[in-house]
């Protein structure tokens, strides 16, 4: 994973839906009227009994709008596990075969290889240019393995090409190089922009005058871009750099189509309402399969202890709470540490097997994640695992921080709760989209470990971030959200 | 570590130092403005003392705040004590923008502060520049706020028809406020600074980040101990007023109440008796509890800088300061230029670049404290960011290719704990101030090796110096020293549609009058 790493604090306003207080349409803005495919059509799709058409009517909507529509941007709103590259994949083709010249833009370079990758193998036949920096080891080497990928550090080698991909860093140097040029630089018909919410206000801003037309694609819910100084004098501009790019695009179109996937082909039904109902009450979504279709089971039977008892409730309901007595600890707390290393531990002695609509078969360590607020927390328990498992085992499983999460998939993860142990809450650790990311990333079962209290923490620690004149603010606010969470998980605890 | 220093803090019951040097560039001759503010109204000011003389600061009082003629007096004498000091920077090398080119190129590091109005720029920056010191941070934030108050002010030789012209230099004082408030915001700036923040940054106290906004309380952490903060804070004496009064710019009530407000009534009724020898009383005794108010903030002040003075600078001190020195010719070359005042609010480009400037600064600021200062190294040190090794072997290698060059494996008994990778990059500083890069080639057990990459020279044998000899104390760190330019942003002029395409780009209009403006 190449992911950049992110520390500081958050800035800048963020999603859906907007309420803006007293801002009027600025410079600049569209005068657009709403567009012909926005919300308002949506509904019925969305709520189409069988999930398959729904996700299918919605997806045909989407394509019509970047294809045909009038718009310059498309905005696709995707909550965790919709099909996000799915769409992505499948909107660049048909752009390529309606002879568009494309560029893709994903914030990451994991991300492009892992969008080129996919492009490829469903289309093996379609010239696809990567980009990339030169930096040792800039690009998947998987890449290499595919006939009609092309990789290049320098645009002009992938010259002819209708389709390139690169990360926004590296397209804006490409712009810059483009300014010097002069004005007649040849722009691109059309753009993808991936993970749209997690790219800030000012990349867009350098790579804005690369394309005519864009669809931006992006998940509302996770974790927003952020500055480590503070930007604070823009905060309720439109343009504010600090901002997320769709912020930023929706000030000043505020008639773009928007759209939105409805259903979650990852999150099971047991998690698909609560993350729904807690993270997107607005933009509301369900889960591909129904009650009973995952199914997690083990081989070796309890042993009574609190880690395995909290298993069974996990394989049973989807969710489960092991809580550790109350406490204030410090940040890296052996003790809930120790508990996150046996519960992976006896997940795997279980002998586990999934069940799912896609087949299933025994639960491996690559299938399990550890998810944590902090980058200490994660060495920690990387170090706990390395004493409970073999090597093997203990490599395979993935321990990382919300950030570096985000956008992947496991069957079962095991999460730190960013609130255990701690004596305040920050709005680091209230952000919405970090417990979101969190509580997102699994198939099957998601355990949650914590200290007892954090309810009580909550009561005393209300969110007190300055309102911005002008600003989006943020709906629903980590505050309420870790609220519900807690709630529901509330059901699911097991005491250790 | 911070916390540490402030748990120690509080058990001896005294201030425990955070540096070994000081980390902000100091001037032999700063401006030190301590102002006031009337309670109530934003940007009135009640008074100030200011001067680079520690013995005999000037004290400017407005009487009635409300009065707008009044008010205007003041930050016309404010704009005669400061305009002349600034000034007397402004001159000297880099003036004659023909000068020859041999001064090294604008190396970006200042490249101004972001407002890059595509002035043409100096060859060569000032020598040194104008430095201001407030109390406090609410201190720098009035700076901005009287700047923004006077930016946009017209002066009757700007219009003759302006209904309330403002005297002929505050308009410039209000530019050149505004242009310290801004550069205030970059990290490690050092144009504006507050005393709090300075102190705050080399010591830690007992108390709460919020109570070390408190001059008073802060230098008695460092002077004379935690009680003496304690009587500093919460201190009153019989008549109910703050034995060391806030250093502002806002007022203490009770202050206000008991002896501002009948001061003031009483001014008011002299001018509106027409009574010329009353009128003077008043406004004395005005001036004389102002300057009470103000005068131990000054003297504070003054302690506070010679405590900081004591500290030598830190290595890359001066390096910062000649951004700020960029910034101070920069802004100079725009005055001079005839352009229009910084406008009220940013364009997209401007607000990006500036984002991008003061990440980078604030980067850069994080490694060069590290090295200059083993306190400050100790703390990445235990975050895994940085290792102190001692070395034990080094053993030559060669590059592929037509040309060998040299890559010595050097490995390195270290007791830290740093989160290396196989592959991952370290970085160290070569003596002359050069960062070398290596690549991590193995690590476990207390022991790293890594495979120097760059800094050796041209030639085959690695130059002298280059390479650590076995029984080296060398410091290497996981972060970059320097922070990568990133890609020219667009021109304002081709802000793309996703930003709202070019806003017309027009001077401003001056700052409407309207009817609050004269109660």
């Amino acid at each position: 994973m190449t992911t950049e790493p992110r520390t500081g604090a958050r800035t800048g306003p963020a999603t859906a839906p907007e309420h803006r207080p007293g801002t009027e349409p600025g410079p600049g803005t569209d005068a657009q009227g709403p567009a012909t495919a926005a919300y308002g059509a949506l509904p019925a799709a969305a709520e189409h009994p069988d999930p398959a058409t729904a996700a299918r009517l919605a997806t045909e909507a989407i394509l019509r709008d970047t294809l045909d529509g009038p718009a310059r941007g498309v905005l696709v709103d995707s909550p965790p596990g919709a099909g996000k590259s799915t769409l992505v994949v499948r909107a660049a083709r048909e752009l390529a075969a309606a002879g568009r010249r494309l560029v893709l833009v994903a914030q990451t370079n994991a991300q492009v290889d892992d969008l080129v990758d996919r492009l490829a193998r469903e289309q093996p036949d379609l010239p696809v240019g990567r980009l990339h920096s030169s930096d040792p080891r800039p690009y998947d080497p998987v890449l290499d393995g595919h006939e009609h990928v092309r990789t290049a550090t320098n645009l002009a080698d992938l010259a002819g090409l209708d389709v390139v991909a690169s990360t926004a860093a590296k397209w804006a140097y490409v712009a810059a190089a483009r300014a010097k040029q002069g004005a007649d630089a040849e722009r691109w018909e059309h753009a993808i922009v991936d993970e749209a919410y997690q790219m800030r206000s000012d990349a867009l801003l350098s790579v804005g005058g690369l394309f005519e037309r864009a669809l931006f694609v992006g998940d509302p819910g996770q974790l927003d871009p952020f500055s480590a100084v503070g930007a604070e004098q823009w905060s309720g501009l439109a343009w504010d750099p600090a901002a997320s790019a769709v912020t930023t695009l929706l000030a000043h179109h505020p008639g773009l189509p928007q759209h939105r996937l409805p259903v979650s082909w990852r999150l099971p039904a047991s998690a698909a309402p609560l993350v729904s109902r807690a993270f997107y009450p607005f933009t509301p979504f369900r889960s591909g399969t129904g009650p009973g279709e995952r199914r997690l089971t083990f081989a070796r039977r309890s042993d009574g202890s609190a880690a395995d008892r909290v298993l069974d409730e996990a394989a049973a309901s989807g969710w489960g709470l092991l809580e550790l007595p109350a406490a204030h600890t410090p940040r890296t707390d052996p003790a809930a540490v120790a508990a996150v290393a046996q519960v992976v531990r006896r997940l795997l002695e279980r002998d586990g097997t999934t069940a799912s609509e896609r087949g299933g078969g025994a639960l491996t360590a690559d299938r399990i994640a550890v998810g944590t607020a902090h980058r200490d927390q994660a060495a920690a328990v990387r170090a706990a695992l390395a004493r409970a498992l073999p090597r093997e085992a203990a490599d395979a499983v993935a321990v990382d921080t919300a950030n570096r999460l985000q956008g992947m998939e496991f069957d079962v993860t095991v999460v730190l709760h960013p609130l255990s142990g701690r004596p305040d809450a920050t709005a680091f650790h209230l952000e919405t989209g970090r417990l979101c990311v969190l509580a997102s990333r699994h198939r099957h079962a998601c355990v949650v470990v914590c200290r007892a209290g954090v309810p009580e923490l909550l009561d005393e620690h209300p969110s007190t971030e300055p309102v911005q004149l002008g600003a989006a603010v943020k709906f629903p606010d980590g505050w309420e959200a870790h609220q519900a969470v807690l709630a529901h998980l509330a059901d699911h605890r097991v005491r250790a | 570590m911070v916390t540490l220093a402030r748990a120690e803090a509080v058990a001896a019951g005294r201030a425990t130092p955070l540096a070994t040097v000081r980390h902000r560039h100091l001037s032999d001759r700063p401006l030190v403005l301590v102002p006031m503010t009337a309670a109530g109204e934003a940007a009135a000011p009640l008074g100030a003392l200011v001067g680079c003389d520690r013995d005999r600061p000037r004290l400017l009082v407005v009487p009635q705040p409300r009065d707008r003629d009044l008010r205007f007096a003041f930050l016309a004498e404010l704009a005669a004590e400061v305009l002349p000091y600034i000034e007397s920077y402004a001159d000297g090398p880099g003036d004659d923008a023909e000068a020859d080119a041999a001064g090294d190129a604008p190396d970006g590091t200042a490249a101004g502060d972001g407002d890059g109005d595509g002035t043409e720029r100096a060859e060569e920056p000032c020598a040194d520049a104008a430095q201001l010191l407030v109390p406090s941070r609410a201190g720098v934030e009035y700076v901005r706020l009287l700047g923004r108050s006077m930016r946009f002010r017209r002066t009757a030789e700007d219009d003759p028809d302006t209904p309330h012209p403002a005297p002929p230099r505050v308009p410039l004082l209000g530019r050149w406020l505004s242009h310290y408030g801004e550069r205030a915001r970059v990290p490690g700036a050092a144009l504006l600074l507050s005393a709090t923040e300075l102190l705050a940054r080399h010591w830690a106290t007992g108390q709460s980040t919020v109570e070390d906004q408190h001059l008073g309380a802060l230098l008695a952490w460092i002077t004379d101990g935690a009680a003496a903060a304690e009587r500093a804070e919460t201190g009153r004496d019989a008549e109910g007023q703050l034995l060391v009064p806030p250093a502002g710019p806002a007022t203490d009530p009770a202050f206000d109440n008991r002896l501002l407000a009948p001061a003031m009534t009483r001014f008011d009724r002299a001018r509106a008796d027409g009574d010329a020898a009353a009128l003077r009383a008043a406004e004395d005794a005005v001036a004389r509890l102002v300057e009470s108010r103000l005068r131990p903030t000054w003297d504070a002040l003054w302690r506070s800088y010679d405590l900081l003075r004591a500290l030598p600078a830190g290595a890359h001190v001066p390096g910062r300061w000649l951004g700020d020195r960029w910034s101070f010719t920069a802004h100079r070359d725009r005055l001079r230029a005839g352009e229009p005042p910084q406008p009220r609010r940013d364009d997209a480009v401007t607000a990006a670049r500036k984002l991008a400037q003061r990440e980078r600064a604030l980067a850069e600021l994080d490694a060069q404290e590290a090295l200059d200062d083993p306190l400050t190294m100790a703390e990445r040190r235990l975050a895994g960011q940085a290792f102190v090794c001692r070395t034990e072997s080094v053993e030559m290698a060669y590059s592929e290719g037509r040309r060998p060059m040299p890559r010595p494996l050097v490995t390195v008994v270290t007791d830290d704990e740093p989160h290396l990778e196989d592959g991952g990059k370290v970085y160290r500083e070569l003596p002359g101030g050069r960062t070398q890069r290596a690549l991590v080639a193995g690590a476990g057990e207390g022991r790293v090796t890594v495979q120097l990459q760059d800094g050796m020279g041209r030639s085959r044998a690695p130059a002298e110096g280059s390479v650590p000899e076995p029984g080296d104390r060398v410091v290497w760190t996981l972060f970059e020293h320097t922070a990568r330019r990133g890609p020219a942003l667009p021109d304002p002029e081709d802000t793309p549609w996703t930003h709202g395409s070019p806003a017309g780009r027009t001077a401003e209009e001056p700052d409407r009058v309207t009817a609050e403006d004269f109660l």
